[in-house]
C-alpha cells in the first residue's frame, strides 16, 4: 500500500493507493467461472491516539483503491497509521511519517 | 456508558500488558462493517440497512465532484463532501450497480468533511450521497453518464 501524508497550514492531505483486486464476485475468468468475490471492506486511519478516518467499502469501489481524506491537528514526523481488512480476512497495516509541502 | 477508548488507553498505558492489548485494537476497530446495507440490491434497501428509517431531506449542502462524462466506468473518480453542520457521516449510492450501496465514510472530529475514491459505475445512472447529522438525512442526487459499463467481464 502506498500512503502519502503532506501537511500544510495545519490541515494533512492523505492519499493512499492499495493494490488489491476488488473482485465483484459476478466476473467470470477464461474457463467461464465465477470468480469469488474479493474486496476491502474497512479502511482504518490513526494518528496518536486519535482514528482520522474511517470507511466501510463494497465491490462498488475501484480495483486497487484510492482514497483521499484531510485532517487537523498534526505535524511533520507525526505518523499516520492505515490498517484495512478485507471479507476474506486479509490485512495490512502501513505507517507513513507526515512529511512537509 | 462504557469506558472511553482514550481513557482506556491511558488506564493499560502503564501495565506491561499494553503492549498486547494494543496489538487486538486495531482487530476491534475494524469490525463495524454494515454487511446487510452492501448485500442489498435496491437502493432503498441499502438506505434503509444503512440508515433505519430515518426521513430523508434534500439538500444543496451535499458537493458531488464526478464527470460528467465517464470514459470508463471501472475508475469514476468522485469526490464527495458536505458544508452540513454536526455531519457525522456521508455514504454513496448508485442504483448502477448490483449492489447500490459504493462506500460510507464516518466523519471524524478531526476529519474534513470531504473524501476522494474511484468507484464502479455499470451504467449511465444517478450518484445519490447521503450524509447523517443528527438524526436526520439530506441527500443530493448527480447523474453521471457512463460510456463502458465497469462491472462483468
Amino acid at each position: 500500500m502506498k500512503i502519502k501524508a503532506v501537511v500544510q497550514n495545519n490541515v494533512v492531505s492523505v492519499k493512499m493507493l492499495i493494490p488489491h483486486p476488488m473482485e465483484t464476485g459476478r466476473r467470470k475468468d477464461q474457463s467461464g467461472a465465477l470468480v469469488p468475490e474479493h474486496f476491502i471492506t474497512e479502511v482504518t486511519a490513526t494518528c496518536g491516539a486519535d482514528t482520522v478516518f474511517h470507511a466501510e467499502l463494497g465491490p462498488g469501489v475501484s480495483k486497487d483503491p484510492y482514497l483521499s481524506f484531510q485532517f487537523t491537528g498534526a505535524k511533520v514526523g507525526d505518523k499516520l497509521k492505515v490498517s484495512w481488512v478485507d471479507n476474506k480476512g486479509g490485512t495490512e497495516t502501513a505507517e507513513e511519517a507526515i512529511t512537509a509541502m | 456508558m462504557g469506558i472511553s477508548r482514550r481513557n482506556f488507553c491511558k488506564t493499560v498505558a502503564g501495565s506491561a500488558a499494553s503492549v498486547a492489548v494494543l496489538a487486538t485494537m486495531p482487530g476491534k476497530l475494524l469490525a463495524n462493517w454494515n454487511s446487510k446495507s452492501f448485500a442489498a440490491d435496491k437502493l432503498d434497501d441499502a438506505i434503509a440497512a444503512r440508515y433505519g428509517a430515518l426521513p430523508i431531506e434534500e439538500s444543496t449542502a451535499i458537493q458531488i465532484k464526478a464527470p460528467e462524462i465517464a470514459e470508463n466506468g471501472a475508475f469514476v473518480p468522485v469526490t464527495v463532501g458536505t458544508t452540513i453542520p454536526g455531519a457525522t457521516n456521508i455514504s454513496i449510492f448508485t442504483p448502477a450497480n448490483f449492489s447500490p450501496m459504493v462506500a460510507s465514510f464516518d466523519i471524524l472530529p478531526r476529519m474534513k468533511p470531504e473524501v476522494s475514491l474511484r468507484m464502479r459505475m455499470a451504467k449511465t445512472a444517478n450518484l445519490v450521497v447521503i450524509v447523517q447529522a443528527g438524526g436526520k438525512l439530506y441527500r443530493t442526487v448527480r447523474e453521471v453518464k457512463v460510456t463502458i459499463g465497469g462491472c462483468g467481464g
